[in-house]
């Protein structure tokens, strides 16, 4: 259990926790600092050359951008932040990360443990306000409790179905000495990661995916977490098995894979939706059934038989019942699926989804990427974007249309390259993200798409992009309104647009003002132009892309509708 | 609206701080109300177990909700049972006027009837304690207050057992143990 002994030392509990971060591999991570943290700040300043601190300009900016760095690079991202309001405002983030099942380990200063529960200043039930949204959440009072609680929070945070875990430490026991030695972390007796394969799932599930004349698969995040991309291909191959992917599973498998059959959900393409609701065998794999992927629950793959593999338990059962469930790590289970498949070929079933791909280029997509009058369309400069990066950018999603388009019309050549907030759906998200995500792959390219209403959420953190002179791609896709709200009320409230206009201010100016080379692109034959400059030039961009007022995104399943009643929009149906 | 069910919550976690409130916030977020609670330390030294009560609609609604205890970091296990599978009990105290209840002529009748004890007896007051199930300390108490009168009660949450022999948490970590090294799994739901 016990791996790597470090020599025992006498030191401050803050420099405990550094030599702890350190002892975890950690070189960067994203803070704020405040009077309960300062111990901790003082104690970084010796370790300047081992551990990176970026200064962000809001906590909630320091989660998100913890949270792009981990979603990209494989690790745990790490956030350092005050007591009380520190701790308050980092709420919004450590919630997405646990909606999204992202790995964080976030550092809270706390009040000295003399003052907790006396309403001190700056004083917060951090705890009880983490638990219900962290994976684990643990109070230190004491400087010997620090290497153990961070050697466990690693280890949580990282191992099974990932999550955020929250320390947080009385300041005393930031400046109080103790022995120090440092423990990684293998196991726990309450808490069991991963599930063992049981092969009776294995076998039950390989028979069912052999006996099917029609097997769609939903390939989710729970792929890219476990790094079983290679696995997963090896699985769809075999027997030759359409797929569609969830927000948070895009990157998967490369774009241009001839298996791939799009997005599933609202959003999604119009083929993965349909063919829900007419394979014989849905097979989920690492997804968790959103209500946005699933709409109503009550006409949801009614007709298949359902297999879920998932490492968490909780998920079986808890939206679509299934019929065979394989507990694990897909890293684990699909080999073990894999080597009792048929080599298999479904070409009818896989055709049957080009007659919708057709539909949905022809009534959208076509419109969308390729019109040449009007306004300049959301899709067609992500369309563009992408092209212009050869699909191996990290794409950078804000909340709402830019979302939506970005999901849709970015391509993928590798995996961990969506950044997005999937579950929660946090507006402001963006902008730290891509900040964290230029530092968690800085040999590639990040493009962060947002709108006019998400960058306003964070737009103090252009000040951590010119401070630490970060060269990440912004497309503000800017059409004055609250896009998504706005088409709803479009859609359900009869243009009543109650509140989604926005007088917004000059974005150029803005960035000017930070230092960041910008450009605002009114038209059409502007836009590739501008495009090519923003590559070419080295450091952060601001591009602002005046796009269509009214946009819509399209295709659409009603929320609580069926899938199969998949609108197109414009007066075209199915 | 169909009938709820009556279930027992087993919680077998770490002795940690704030497992309670983890606990009971997830109960909390699907609309289930805790009739009973009550926390004690397990057969197996460090752990602790949380007896809980409440009604669900569905034992869907139930094995969801074990699902997500069972799921936090501290909790060894979780488990939910119908009375059928448990042996189950709770204790009630009863404080009532001295003076009244030496008034009646039935006390003993009473005390035995109810196998009710006398734990206190001062000039002005006389506790009662009596173990059993809900409705066998309710009987006491509507009797009580229908007669002599009650000036305090109280009842305790639920405590219970499984009628399989030993802890099923012993049998648990033993069959994981067993598990991890053959790297086989075994079925948690039993």
């Amino acid at each position: 259990m016990k791996e790597v002994k470090t020599k025992t030392a006498v030191i401050t509990g803050s420099e405990a926790l550094i030599r702890s971060l350190i002892s975890e591999g950690v070189d960067t991570l994203f803070g704020y600092p405040g009077g309960a943290i300062m111990p901790v700040f003082d104690s970084m300043y010796d370790y300047k050359d081992k551990m990176k601190h970026i200064l962000v300009r809001h906590e909630q900016g320091a989660i998100h951008a913890a949270q792009g760095y981990a979603r990209v690079s494989k690790k745990v991202g790490v956030a350092l932040v005050t007591s009380g309001p520190g701790a308050t405002n980092a709420i919004t983030g450590i919630t997405d990360a646990m909606m999204d099942s992202t790995p964080l380990v976030v550092i809270s200063g706390q009040v000295n443990s003399t003052l907790l529960g006396t309403d001190a200043f700056q004083e917060a039930d951090v705890i009880g306000v983490s638990q219900p949204v962290t994976k684990w959440a643990y109070q230190i009072r004491r400087p010997e409790d620090i290497a153990w609680a961070v050697s466990r929070a690693f280890y949580i945070a990282s191992s099974g179905r990932p999550g955020p875990v929250i320390l947080d430490i009385a300041k005393d026991a930031q400046m109080l000495s103790c022995e120090y030695q440092y423990d990684k972390t293998t196991s726990l007796r309450s808490y069991r990661p991963a599930p063992t394969p049981r092969l009776e799932q294995i076998e039950a599930a390989a028979e069912l995916i052999n006996q099917a004349k029609k097997p769609f698969a939903l390939v989710g995040q729970g792929v890219i977490l476990g790094n079983a991309e290679k696995e997963l291909i090896a699985f769809l191959e075999k027997a030759q098995i359409p797929f569609g992917w969830t927000i948070l599973g895009l990157s998967a498998v490369p774009s241009d894979h001839p298996l791939n059959r799009g997005m599933l959900g609202m959003h999604g393409n119009v083929g993965p939706n349909i063919k829900t609701n007419e394979c014989d065998v849905l097979i989920a794999i690492g997804m968790r059934f959103d209500d946005r992927v699933t709409g109503d629950l009550n006409t949801y793959a009614k007709q298949a038989k359902v297999i879920h593999f998932d490492i968490d338990r909780a998920e079986i059962d808890k939206n679509v019942k299934t019929t065979v469930s394989v507990l694990g790590d897909v890293k684990r289970t699909l080999p073990l699926v894999t080597e009792r498949l048929n080599e298999n070929s479904h070409t009818d079933w896989v055709d049957e989804f080009k007659e919708y791909e057709k539909k949905e280029y022809d009534c959208i997509i076509k419109n969308e990427l390729y019109s040449e009058t009007g306004p300049i369309k959301m899709g067609e400069v992500v369309n563009k974007v992408s092209e212009a990066t050869e699909n191996k950018a990290i794409c950078v999603t804000d909340v709402g249309q830019n979302q939506m388009m970005g999901t849709r019309y970015f391509k993928f050549t590798e995996s961990r390259s969506i950044v997005t907030s999937g579950g929660l759906g946090t507006m402001g998200f963006a902008l730290p993200a891509g900040i964290g995500a230029k530092y968690g792959a800085p040999e590639r390219t990040v493009c962060i798409f947002v709108g006019d209403g998400g960058l306003q959420m964070t737009i103090q953190e252009l000040g951590t992009i010119m401070e630490y002179d970060i060269p990440v791609k912004i497309i503000l896709l800017n059409n004055n309104y609250l896009g998504m709200v706005r088409q709803w009320q479009e859609l359900f409230y009869k243009e009543r647009y109650s509140e989604t206009f926005m007088q917004n201010p000059d974005f150029i100016k803005i960035a000017d003002a930070y230092g960041i080379e910008a450009r605002k692109v009114v038209n059409r034959e502007d836009l590739d132009n501008a495009i090519a400059e923003m590559f070419e030039y080295e450091g952060a961009y601001l591009l602002e892309v005046e796009v269509e007022t009214k946009g819509m995104v399209y295709p659409m399943v009603p929320a609580g509708g069926s899938v199969s009643n998949i609108i197109l929009g414009n007066g075209y149906s199915l | 609206m169909q009938e709820k069910t009556f279930y027992t919550v087993t919680v077998f976690s770490e002795n940690t701080v704030g497992v309670l409130n983890q606990i009971t916030t997830i109960f909390t977020r699907r609309q289930l109300n805790i009739e009973s609670l009550s926390v004690s330390p397990s057969a197996i030294s460090g752990i602790h177990k949380f007896t809980i009560t409440a009604f669900a609609d569905t034992e869907d609604a139930m094995r969801k909700l074990v699902k997500q205890i069972d799921k936090r970091v501290d909790v060894l296990k979780a488990y939910y049972n119908t009375d059928e599978d448990l042996v189950y009990q709770e204790i009630a105290l009863y404080k009532i006027e001295t003076a009244k209840l030496v008034a009646t002529s039935n006390v003993e009748e009473l005390l035995r009837k109810h196998n009710a004890r006398i734990l206190d007896v001062s000039d002005h007051s006389t506790v009662l304690q009596k173990t059993g199930h809900y409705e066998e300390t309710q009987a006491l108490f509507d009797e009580l207050s229908e007669s002599i009168g009650v000036l305090q009660f109280i009842r305790s949450g639920r405590v219970a057992i499984t009628k399989s022999r030993v802890e099923r948490l012993s049998d648990l970590l033993a069959r994981r143990e067993l598990a991890d090294l053959q790297d086989i799994l075994i079925d948690e739901t039993k």
